[in-house]
């Protein structure tokens, strides 16, 4: 049995709004739709940024990737503010549990020995690299080309700055709350030989100019191979020498990667079929900065991990590419 | 042990430490605006956050509040709650906010990410990326919550290319233009401080309080709703005005050379909310005059003197504004009116009961240059002449409104001045709008105006109806004339029942 309640029907004039029934035809539309679609101004801009005037304030040849329509860049997570805020408000609530649970049991004096020193060297300056990623992805948000793909780059620059405070938190944990640790994590990340090449690399990123560039330098490269060699094998390290509670403090960048993967796949992926000068430039890049970063990791996935350790998360990274359509 | 940390100390840990001295670029091609408007910033670590909020309460509180409305939108559409409204000309007040005002939010989410990203100042980055984030919330859900209006009321649906176009529209648009393309420490003067801070009171607020006032349960809700954000950036606008004036001297005159430009430019944007509060809302908040005296003359009149130790002094032409306060409502709906044809939205002549209340609220002004003209127009239209001006309008160059305000100590006579530059004549509405010009000309002289555009046949044609269906694509005897006899009026008679 189902009940029903009536209520007073009125016929609408029109389903959704005019450039939604333009692209999609005349139905109800989403609330991604109509929050995503369009919105950004096209046209008859009224004067040059006085900090670029060889460029309009909205210009889609701030890259070299072209597209014939910017919105392609569907997100498959349908993500417009109120849909991110929601979906991370719930991922937070789970790491807030478990970093008091964590703190609550006293779970880092479980550690083994010497392993806050590890974890101080290795995972606490990432903190730093995650602020890397935050401007990286606000500099693809401000000179990207239309609300699909600024407005997940914006996302993505927020959700960073939320990471490197998670990170933070972990630290302020060990240290308890002297915010010693960081300040030791700091060095490791300003003057530690291992952490040198990776640092010269985002600095090197951060002055790049073509912000598609950017996005595939930081989003697709480095954060595959940072994310593989960190939240898959070091954390497979960490489990395998007794320091497995350090997961409850990871599991947010574990869920994250996972998310955030399904956006700039299919963007990669999207970018690349789009034509075959796209697909060339972005093998360019994805090579160029493969060998860069690659180089970079190195000293620090030997000391940590051991020699195998880079190749292992080179051929995760390549997998990826595959699926997006890239070299083949 | 060592000694545990406070708040603020914890805080600068969460955010301000994650930044570090580049070594291996020079810091200067990483935040390459920083110098050329010629602000002098000696220490960016003297910056006081003006909000400690760390990401995952940011995500916390957002999305109780996100919850919170999206479950009154549905409420709203399901029960048919536009038919609450207090009378359909209401519906009027939205279209404008949804074409003018809605994608400014937008610019605001791209020059608070553009600065997010440029300023050296990792503190004062990472509010600025903040407020970017809220701005895209807002224009989202303004969207969201206009959707079921544009179901069943003409003029919504293409807000975002009429933006774009538009003649009247084009005032918004380049006010937000201006300030984007200006440099980041302009931006924030502009829209941080002057429009956010000083002026927000009487936009988007006025708007909030009419939705309030009339029925409007989904725009008042997104109101409340984003009233803690505007809080904030309110806080973030206030801090930057400090920082720069205290950070050196030399930036005192440039700092007040921009509250100058941007109050002027700011109060031109704001005659389509004095004309909205007095002649668009049938339930009355308050009248523009009374917003202004209280908004600005007294909330602005504090702060300018607080501001007073830093050298910054009130705006120039404040005085001017303060005459303005009687007549620019009046003088922008009249454009309006007599432009009906060419506007998206409906206009109309006020009823008897609101001429009155005009009166009432405009002793000076109202019973001796306004009212005869709504009785000349009451008299035409009963003898079916119903009148539309057949002419486009002279724009002003900088802030874009049809020429015509009148001089202020003689409302019988507009306004006119003109500058001269590379050997071209320039037109402006005031000496506020000409010193902005003439400050910086090679600006100003790429304007697009739109009644410029439409006779350099930039807008198709030929003739201004082709230019309206096809170039605006609006739906003529649809979105456009006067209220009475619109489809808009026709079928809320029809819902609720009467003849």
């Amino acid at each position: 049995m189902t009940i029903e309640i009536k209520t007073a029907t009125l016929e609408p004039v029109r389903n959704t709004y005019a450039h939604i029934e333009r692209r999609f035809g005349d139905k109800p539309a989403t609330r991604y739709q109509e929050a995503t679609y369009d919105v950004q101004s096209e046209k008859y801009f009224h004067y040059r940024p006085l900090w670029q005037p060889e460029k309009e304030l909205n210009d889609p040849s701030r890259t070299a990737i072209k597209m014939k329509d910017w919105y392609d860049f569907k997100d498959p997570r349908q993500f417009y503010y109120g849909a991110y805020v929601q979906q991370r408000a719930k991922m937070q609530e789970v790491a807030e549990n478990n970093y008091a649970f964590f703190e609550k049991r006293n779970l880092m004096a479980c550690l083994p020995d010497g392993m806050e020193a590890k974890i101080i060297k290795y995972l606490i300056p990432l903190r730093h690299l995650e602020q890397g990623a935050n401007l990286n992805n606000m500099y693809a948000c401000s000179y990207g080309y239309g609300t699909a793909i600024t407005q997940a780059c914006l996302y993505n620059g927020m959700d960073r700055l939320g990471i490197a405070q998670y990170l933070s938190r972990i630290g302020l944990i060990i240290d308890g709350n002297t915010g010693d640790s960081l300040a030791e994590a700091k060095q490791a990340w300003m003057n530690d030989a291992i952490w040198q090449g990776i640092r010269a690399a985002v600095e090197k990123m951060i002055i790049t100019e073509d912000w598609f560039e950017v996005l595939v330098a930081q989003d697709v490269v480095l954060d595959c191979l940072m994310h593989e060699l960190f939240y898959v094998q070091f954390d497979q390290w960490l489990q395998d020498n007794g320091a497995q509670d350090i997961g409850m403090l990871t599991e947010f960048m574990q869920v994250w990667a996972k998310d955030n993967n399904r956006w700039i796949d299919a963007t990669l992926k999207i970018a690349a079929a789009e034509s075959a000068e796209n697909k060339a430039l972005l093998e360019t890049w994805v090579s160029d900065w493969k060998q860069v970063i690659s180089e970079a990791l190195s000293p620090l996935a030997v000391e940590m991990l051991g020699s195998d350790a880079l190749a292992l998360a080179e051929s995760a990274l390549d997998k990826r590419l595959m699926k997006a359509g890239l070299f083949k | 042990m060592a000694k545990k940390l406070n708040i603020k100390d914890k805080y600068r840990l969460l955010t301000r430490d994650l930044d570090w001295e580049f070594s291996y670029v020079d810091r200067k091609d990483a935040f390459p605006f920083e110098e050329f408007e010629g602000i002098k910033i000696t220490d960016w670590s003297k910056w006081e956050d003006p909000f400690r909020l760390t990401m995952d309460s940011y995500w916390k509180y957002q999305a109780e509040k996100e919850k919170k409305l999206y479950a009154i939108f549905d409420a709203f559409s399901q029960n048919n709650g536009h038919l609450n409204v207090s009378d359909p000309r209401y519906v009027n007040a939205l279209k404008l906010f949804l074409t003018g005002v809605s994608p400014l939010e937008y610019q605001a989410y791209q020059g608070f990410a553009h600065v997010g990203r440029q300023f050296g100042g990792v503190g004062a980055r990472v509010a600025c990326q903040m407020q970017a984030i809220d701005e895209l919330r807002h224009v989202q859900t303004q969207i969201h919550a206009m959707s079921h209006y544009n179901k069943f009321f003409d003029g919504f649906q293409d807000y975002s290319h009429m933006h774009d176009r538009v003649w009247y529209l084009s005032v918004p648009k380049s006010f937000f233009n201006d300030a984007r393309a200006a440099g980041p420490f302009e931006f924030m003067v502009a829209i941080g401080f002057s429009f956010e801070y000083v002026l927000t009171n009487l936009l988007f607020v006025p708007f909030m309080s009419g939705a309030a006032h009339n029925g409007d349960m989904a725009t008042v809700t997104f109101g409340f709703s984003a009233q803690s954000d505007e809080a904030r950036h309110m806080t973030l606008g206030l801090e930057v005005i400090k920082f720069l004036l205290e950070q050196h001297e030399d930036n005192v005159p440039i700092v007040q050379k921009w509250i100058d430009k941007w109050f002027w430019r700011g109060t031109r944007l704001l005659t389509i909310v004095a004309m909205m509060m007095d002649y668009m809302l049938p339930n009355k908040v308050m009248s523009w005059k009374e917003a202004w005296e209280v908004y600005f003359e007294e909330a602005g009149g504090s702060l300018f003197k607080d501001l007073a130790r830093y050298g910054i002094k009130m705006p120039k032409y404040a005085e001017t504004i303060e005459k303005e306060k009687e007549h620019v409502s009046h003088q922008a709906w009249w454009i309006f009116y007599t432009h009906g044809h060419a506007a998206g939205f409906h206009t109309w002549i006020p009823s008897d009961e609101e001429l009155d209340w005009l009166s009432e609220k405009y002793p000076d002004t109202f019973d001796k240059y306004y009212r005869p003209r709504w009785e000349l127009a009451k008299e035409m239209e009963a003898k079916g002449e119903r009148f539309y001006t057949k002419a486009l309008p002279q724009l002003c160059t900088t802030c874009q409104i049809p020429m015509g305000f009148t001089e202020m100590d003689d409302p019988t006579q507009v306004c006119y001045r003109d500058s001269v530059y590379n050997g071209d004549r320039y037109h402006f509405c005031s000496d506020g709008c000409k010193d902005i010009f003439d400050d910086e000309p090679e600006k100003y002289v790429q304007s697009w105006l739109p009644v410029h555009q439409i006779f350099q046949g930039n807008c198709g044609g030929p003739d201004v109806e082709n230019v309206l269906s096809d170039f605006y694509r609006m739906n003529l005897g649809e979105d456009n004339m006067d209220m009475k006899g619109s489809p808009d009026e026709k079928r809320w008679k029809q819902w609720k029942g009467v003849a």
